[in-house]
């Protein structure tokens, strides 16, 4: 278990550490380099531009410059946004695309597990039916077409919900739905599959003649095992809700980091750029570090190993 | 004479699957004492496990009990509601089923598997029902059961993981103790070893076995009584020695044909029994054996057999004995 | 002598006890043709109605894409000054002139842009450039994935680990992330490639933002490929090699490998079939954020990404690449399913 932990622990350093270096590459095959992009500035603030990140000196030697910033923590000025540097903007867009997405990731998992039993359950009925033909459709759906219909109908249509903007609980509404509906649907259709796996096994013939309720053997014998797939999910699950933010924020104009990032590369700002990509880079090798890692905690199968 | 635990009469079971109706079992009927065991014989299929199911309500989805009544203990099984029968199961009667890997949940540990059931049927507290969980380890032959308890199904051998079901089998001391194919999944070694158990284990506790198996030789040795069954049906039932030393029906007859034996001398060819299984979803109208049986004749294709009484014991379907019986009668009239 | 009640409704007769013959008692006997895994997986696909439907459509909207704009009268970059902003079936008021002189006016079936470009031809173009993406991606993925994997799988031994220790790499690196920065950065160099080099102007021919799509997919979404066909070759091999350990007949050999052979085929056009819509879903948010293929060619994406500003008044220039594009991902998945159904061993539902 330990020696699994290392290996995975060395791989998602070695990982980040290339994300980091393919983004200095990437940024400075731009003509003129990430700071220098499209606009020449002035002498002044070439000269300082120039002693303080090393411009003039070899790319290798601002590749080791920038290494050592990163590892510092220091991720450097905004080129767009005058007087903010790029931590600041990313702990601010943090602090709401956190919220946001995080409300959506429990509400996948909430819905989706409890959408994915009730169907496993009742297999064949109508209600089987229902879930699976809206969850198969909720996946073929991209999160740019979910909120762009949901604001067709909930805003301009219905003139129900805000387009813009988290100021009330009401604005959550809408971000979070068209955020977790992908997710949601790919969780219950998992959940469901998981589950009839699970109601199929011996052990549920066993628990049923103890003398155990259906309703105890389900919760106690069928969901602990039932959960474990969707367990492993979760990785990929955080993945999909933070791209989905990227859109999501942009369509209801939620001033998160997806929303930052997206502006960032229309707006050419190189330093944002490769500041919220190496961040949210770290963010997600680290979230599946810690998901795999707790799957194998979580299995007593695999943890006795 | 004992008291009567188990009373099956014309029992019918069916699943209704999306194919069809599926004659699980077709007019089954079965008696039992207190004390005594029960062999159940037949093949993949031929309605042994459904019968057994049947007596604890745990047929699976699509299947119904059409037909018949059963009677155990005192309760009539087919008119009891579902709390009613949680009541019993775990608790008057007990099933073991055949393979113990994944009829353990593995994701909780032998201890709480083996507390749940006492919890659930006694009042018994949490430090008691894991000393009688211990006990209980011990009982069925378990050592250092108190590590055992701590321990997760993969961590068990084979023939341990069967013995733990015994152990939740035996409990709360129920009246019934039914055997699906218990040795099936295990080294034959083991096989041994466990069947002792079940023998030891009924003498001192005192209860009956439902013994279900394919193999012939299982029986042998155990039960009082066994019924061959086949395609749904009874087609032969006795004592032991009346089935093992005179048995009536073609089936039965190629079960025993089809043990080796180490008795033999010379080298043999293993005789099987011809064909394939009946399909149940269209049975046919005469006796369901008929296509393999060597001995069929044409009635036997159109006309199901009835029982034929050879002793107060022992009786079989097969047209063969009423043959004798019609001849006899044409004789005399 | 008093017969017995006989409990049968018929009277017995001598004759019925007379021994059947073999063909009464085979007739009873209901046995079942042995059908080619080939053909068997292809009978269950055609009997999914759904599976079925969902390939109608994906071959009717192919139809759509690649023939449609031949016979439809616009193109998708010709801005038409005066039709700016017309509704489904409406028309400009110089055309309505036009009309009136008695010249025969297509009408723009749902309606235009903002720059009067149509939208009904740009919907056709669209699902072309989703359709090429989703085609063409999967199937660098399943060549670079399969060789990688086979290879990988085959050698075995340090070149095997090395090789998935790249994989795993490759695996752990945030996706979007880096197609993201690449189709952002790419652009420049594969410009001054096709400006200056001689032989590589195709390039501009195809379209920059598009040749960036494929580099990108060839570069990160094959590892998931090579993984299963490696592991599907371990699996040969090791067939193989219990074969030969058995020193069965060759014939028998060959009917194995013909069997994983086929086994391995089957989940290959499974995945890569499912791989389509992944890449079609991919491309269509990338061109939404406003980095896929570059203006004037239209993507369902960035259509939809347009349309957001006239959301109110004009809702079909929404709905239409919104409807298409789910369309497109809907059917290839159930086809994909309708497929793993079809060729998987396993019954499943």
């Amino acid at each position: 278990m330990g020696k699994y932990i290392v290996k995975r622990v060395l791989l998602a350093v070695v990982t980040l550490w290339l994300v980091a270096t393919i983004t200095f590459i990437l940024m400075n095959m731009v003509p003129g380099g990430p700071f220098l992009a499209e606009k020449a500035p002035s002498e002044a603030t070439l000269k300082a531009l120039n002693e303080k990140y090393g411009l003039d000196q070899p790319l290798t030697v601002q590749y080791k410059n920038y290494m050592t910033r990163l590892l510092k923590g220091d991720m450097g000025p905004s080129l767009k946004q005058r007087g903010r540097t790029v931590n600041q903007i990313i702990s601010a867009g943090f602090k709401v695309s956190a919220r946001v997405g995080g409300i959506s990731v429990l509400v996948a998992l909430v819905v989706g597990v409890t959408l994915g039993s009730i169907a496993a359950m009742n297999r064949g009925k109508w209600i089987d039916n229902v879930i699976i033909v809206v969850s198969t459709c909720g996946i073929a759906v991209p999160s740019f077409v979910v909120s762009t219909v949901l604001m067709l109908i909930f805003s301009v249509k219905l003139k129900l919900l805000p387009t813009y903007g988290l100021s009330s609980p009401l604005h959550y509404i809408m971000p979070v739905l068209a955020l977790s509906f992908y997710p949601t649907s790919y969780i219950t259709r998992l959940m469901r599959s998981s589950m009839l796996e699970v109601l199929g096994q011996d052990y549920m013939r066993t628990a049923r003649a103890k003398g155990l309720s259906q309703f105890k053997t389900l919760f106690k014998h069928a969901l602990r095992n039932a959960i474990l797939p969707v367990v492993t999910y979760l990785g990929p699950l955080l993945a999909y809700t933070l791209t989905g933010s990227f859109v999501v924020e942009k369509i209801f104009t939620i001033p998160g980091l997806g929303n930052d990032f997206i502006s960032s590369i229309t707006n050419r700002d190189y330093m944002l750029i490769m500041g919220t990509t190496i961040f949210l880079a770290a963010l997600l090798i680290t979230m599946n570090l810690v998901v795999d890692i707790a799957y194998k905690l979580i299995d007593p199968r695999i943890k006795l190993k | 004479m004992g008291k009567t635990l188990v009373d099956i009469k014309n029992l019918r079971v069916s699943f209704f699957t999306p194919a069809g109706e599926v004659k699980a079992i077709n007019d089954v009927s079965l008696k039992m004492e207190e004390g005594e065991v029960h062999g159940i014989v037949g093949e993949s299929g031929s309605g042994k496990s459904v019968t057994a199911y049947s007596l604890m309500g745990l047929i699976p989805y699509p299947g119904r009990i059409i037909g018949g009544t059963i009677d155990f203990n005192g309760h009539r099984i087919n008119d009891m509601t579902e709390i009613e029968m949680r009541e019993i199961r775990g608790n008057e009667v007990s099933i073991i089923f055949q393979d113990p890997m994944t009829s353990l949940n593995p994701v909780y540990t032998i201890g709480n598997q083996i507390m749940e059931v006492i919890l659930l049927h006694t009042d018994k507290d949490k430090k008691q029902a894991y000393d009688r969980a211990v006990e209980l380890l011990t009982l069925v032959g378990i050592n250092e059961p108190k590590k055992r308890m701590k321990q997760y199904p993969h961590e068990l051998s084979g023939g341990m993981r069967q013995r733990v079901m015994i152990a939740i089998a035996l409990a709360c001391e129920p009246k019934l103790l039914i055997a699906d194919e218990p040795t099936t999944a295990l080294d034959v070694t083991i096989q041994a070893q466990i069947l002792e158990l079940m023998i030891e284990l009924k003498q001192k506790i005192g209860m009956s076995i439902i013994m279900i198996t394919h193999d012939l030789g299982i029986v042998a040795n155990m039960c009082q009584k066994i019924a061959v069954m086949y395609a749904g049906k009874i087609v032969e039932y006795g004592t032991a020695d009346e089935i093992f030393y005179n048995p009536k029906h073609e089936y039965t007859k190629g079960l025993l044909r089809s043990l080796p034996r180490l008795t033999d001398k010379e080298h043999r060819k293993l005789i099987p029994i011809e064909g394939t299984p009946v399909d149940m979803l269209n049975p046919p109208a005469g006796c369901p054996f008929a296509p393999r049986c060597s001995s069929c004749m044409k009635i036997c294709l159109g006309r199901m057999p009835e029982y034929t009484h050879l002793s107060e014991t022992h009786y079989s379907a097969c047209w063969l004995l009423q043959k004798e019986e019609f001849e006899r009668r044409g004789q005399e009239a | 002598m008093t017969k017995e009640k006989n409990p049968l409704s018929l009277q017995l007769d001598v004759s019925d006890f007379l021994p059947a013959d073999n063909e009464e008692k085979q007739s009873l006997v209901v046995m079942r043709q042995s059908v080619s895994f080939w053909r068997d997986g292809l009978r269950r696909f055609r009997k999914n109605k759904i599976a079925m439907t969902s390939l109608v459509i994906i071959i009717l909207t192919m139809i759509f894409a690649f023939i449609g704009p031949v016979f439809y009268p616009y193109t998708y970059e010709q801005q038409i000054r005066g039709s700016e902003n017309l509704a489904p079936m409406q028309y400009s008021e110089t055309e309505l002139a036009l009309k009136a002189q008695g010249e025969k006016v297509f009408p723009h079936i749902l309606g235009t842009d903002s720059l009067g470009r149509d939208t009904m031809v740009r919907l056709m173009m669209g699902s072309r450039v989703s359709l090429l993406v989703g085609i063409v991606a999967s199937v660098l993925v399943l060549l670079i994935g399969s060789i990688y994997g086979a290879v990988a799988g085959y050698f075995g031994g340090k070149v095997d680990l090395i090789m998935m220790r790249i994989v795993d790499i490759i695996y752990t690196v945030p996706d979007i992330l880096i197609i993201i920065l690449l189709m952002v950065t790419l652009k420049y160099p594969l410009e001054n490639l096709a400006n200056t080099v001689p032989g590589f102007a195709w390039i501009n021919t195809i379209g920059v933002g598009l040749i960036c799509i494929f580099i990108v997919f060839s570069l990160l979404y094959w590892v998931g490929m090579a993984r299963i066909v490696r592991s599907q070759i371990l699996m040969l091999k090791e067939q193989e090699f219990v074969t030969a350990a058995k020193a069965l007949g060759a014939s028998h050999r060959r009917i194995i490998r013909k069997h994983l052979l086929t086994n391995c085929m089957g989940t290959l056009i499974v995945t890569t079939t499912l791989q389509i819509p992944s890449s079609i879903f991919t491309e269509s948010f990338l061109s939404f954020i406003g980095i896929g293929v570059a203006a004037p060619m239209p993507s369902l994406g960035s259509m939809a990404s347009q349309a957001i500003n006239g959301i109110s008044s004009y809702p079909y220039r929404l709905l239409a690449p919104a409807i298409m594009i789910s369309l497109i991902i809907l059917s290839f998945n159930l086809i994909g399913d309708g497929l793993r159904d079809a060729f998987d061993p396993k019954l499943k539902d």
